[in-house]
């Protein structure tokens, strides 16, 4: 599959939809009556933890299809996906972080169940470079990260229910999840949002894959060329390496 | 490794497409669970290797625990939590070296070339390790009892906190099967699995410390609440399921 077609298209698309969705939260949203401009953050917040989870499985779904089928390609896909997870996840944190610090005057709240949550998940998906890196067998590290990621994207939605229920006892939480209470006009930006942030990610999944396979694919045109011993092998590397066919 | 050139059909992935003449005999799961927990706990008596440290690590952590805290001694909340932290902490010490003499030793070689399903070494694994984390709790309980724990709870609050440990001990065992066969894999095993366990550990930690907390409260231990029981099932539920589906993956050659 070629990953690299359509990119400009993709990436004109997101650029489109981020800069509606900001501008629509930021000059067409009402003002939150509580928290005031600091809500705005929302709009960046949620969406990108929606995205970012939703990667996480995605990878664990790549995962299985490596496991059944032993193709290089879903384990590529599955690493691609937990790696961009990771980046946008590091961005939740700390925009949550912000938004705590904003609304609540700590950098960090304990009672707030879906950070508390994603802090865990992203603990447990930060070993996973490590993981691959200190396995060297290129086939087993393929096996062992797909076998990973099927068992830690399980873990996220269970997950989710003990952290919810464990603080559901000192908070009782209306089971309304962030849009449930929202008035139009603050759904519309967020909705946009969220589809500029799936666009992103899509984007730069393909961007990420088409430079994996593009570069995989000079090696193996570089190797044919001027022999085996002109391209030095590649070193210890947690990304996953494709067959240079 | 030459046997394996003799027996090729070892290798192939699934059972249908198997030559038929002259295989072994295929032993049943019941048969292979048994031998292997044989090994396994027969090693563990014959040379006490992962208990005793576990039991000592426990109870030099409640020491620890002591000097950190500066209490002699605690209840309700920060009981569970001590008591919890201790018993997990002992156990990463049990996952990390749950595989290491099959790996080392060529057990986990010869257990591949047995006509048997792969499931047999979880299902022996998770239960050995089931089995060391209890007798780690037979002794860091009552030391926790003894050392720290300020109220006495009643027998029927010992019996319910019985009920917790199991359901937290099979939960642990599964995980740590799971992270014991992947992390032995690696250059770096005893950084991976705490890494990799503790995470994938925090529901069993919520649901047994919120579950244990009334029963070491001063105030008069009041039972467990039910839901606390039932997260922990169905985190046994799911990873035994999970592990019974991918563990095959993990132990292929």
């Amino acid at each position: 599959m070629l990953y690299g077609t359509r990119l400009r298209a993709l990436s004109i698309a997101t650029l489109v939809t981020m800069t509606a969705a900001l501008a629509l939260a930021f000059f067409y949203a009402p003002m939150d009556a509580d928290q005031g401009f600091m809500q705005k953050i929302f709009y960046i917040h949620v969406p990108l933890g929606i995205v970012a989870l939703c990667g996480f499985v995605w990878g664990g779904i790549n995962g299985i299809q490596h496991l059944r089928t032993r193709d290089p390609k879903y384990d590529l896909r599955s690493y691609v996906a937990i790696h961009l997870s990771l980046v946008l996840g590091a961005g939740v944190l700390i925009t949550g972080s912000i938004w705590a610090r904003a609304s609540w005057g700590h950098w960090w709240v304990w009672d707030e169940p879906t950070l508390v949550s994603f802090l865990i998940v992203f603990l447990l998906y930060a070993t996973y470079q490590p993981m691959r890196f200190s396995i060297e067998d290129r086939e087993k590290q393929a096996r062992y990260a797909s076998v990973f990621a099927v068992t830690a994207g399980a873990f996220v939605p269970l997950n989710f229910i003990a952290v919810r229920l464990a603080q559901a006892y000192t908070h009782p939480r209306v089971f309304a999840t962030a849009d449930g209470g929202l008035p139009a006009k603050m759904q519309v930006p967020f909705y946009l949002s969220l589809l500029g942030m799936a666009l992103l990610y899509v984007t730069l999944w393909r961007y990420e894959m088409a430079s994996k396979n593009t570069s995989w694919q000079l090696r193996a045109l570089r190797r044919k060329l001027a022999g085996d011993d002109a391209v030095p092998p590649v070193g210890r590397t947690a990304a996953p390496t494709l067959p240079s066919s | 490794m030459t046997t394996r050139a003799e027996l090729p059909d070892t290798e192939s992935p699934a059972g249908p497409s198997r030559p038929r003449g002259d295989e072994p005999p295929f032993v049943p799961l019941r048969v292979a669970v048994a031998a292997l927990l044989r090994k396994e706990l027969g090693l563990e008596l014959r040379a006490p290797q992962a208990v005793p440290a576990m039991a000592l690590f426990s109870i030099t952590t409640l020491v620890v625990f002591h000097f950190a805290l500066q209490r002699g001694q605690v209840d309700g909340d920060l009981a569970s939590g001590v008591l919890w932290v201790t018993l997990l902490f002992a156990a990463m010490l049990g996952i990390s070296r749950l595989f290491v003499a099959d790996h080392e030793e060529g057990g986990l070689d010869g257990f591949l070339l047995a006509p048997t399903d792969r499931t047999a070494m979880l299902v022996a694994k998770a239960f050995g390790l089931f089995c060391f984390l209890a007798a780690v709790e037979v002794v860091a309980v009552p030391a926790f009892a003894l050392m720290l724990l300020g109220p006495s709870p009643s027998i029927a609050a010992y019996g319910q906190l019985a009920a917790l440990l199991v359901l937290a001990d099979a939960g642990i065992a599964l995980v740590g099967t799971m992270v014991g066969a992947m992390a032995v894999q690696t250059r770096t095993r005893d950084l991976i699995v705490p890494l990799m366990a503790l995470p994938l550990l925090i529901p069993v930690v919520i649901g047994a410390a919120k579950g244990t907390a009334p029963l070491l409260a001063t105030a008069g231990p009041h039972s467990v609440e039910v839901r606390w029981l039932f997260v922990l099932g169905l985190y046994d539920l799911v990873f035994g399921l999970l592990a019974f589906a991918l563990f095959d993956y993990l132990i292929e050659d």
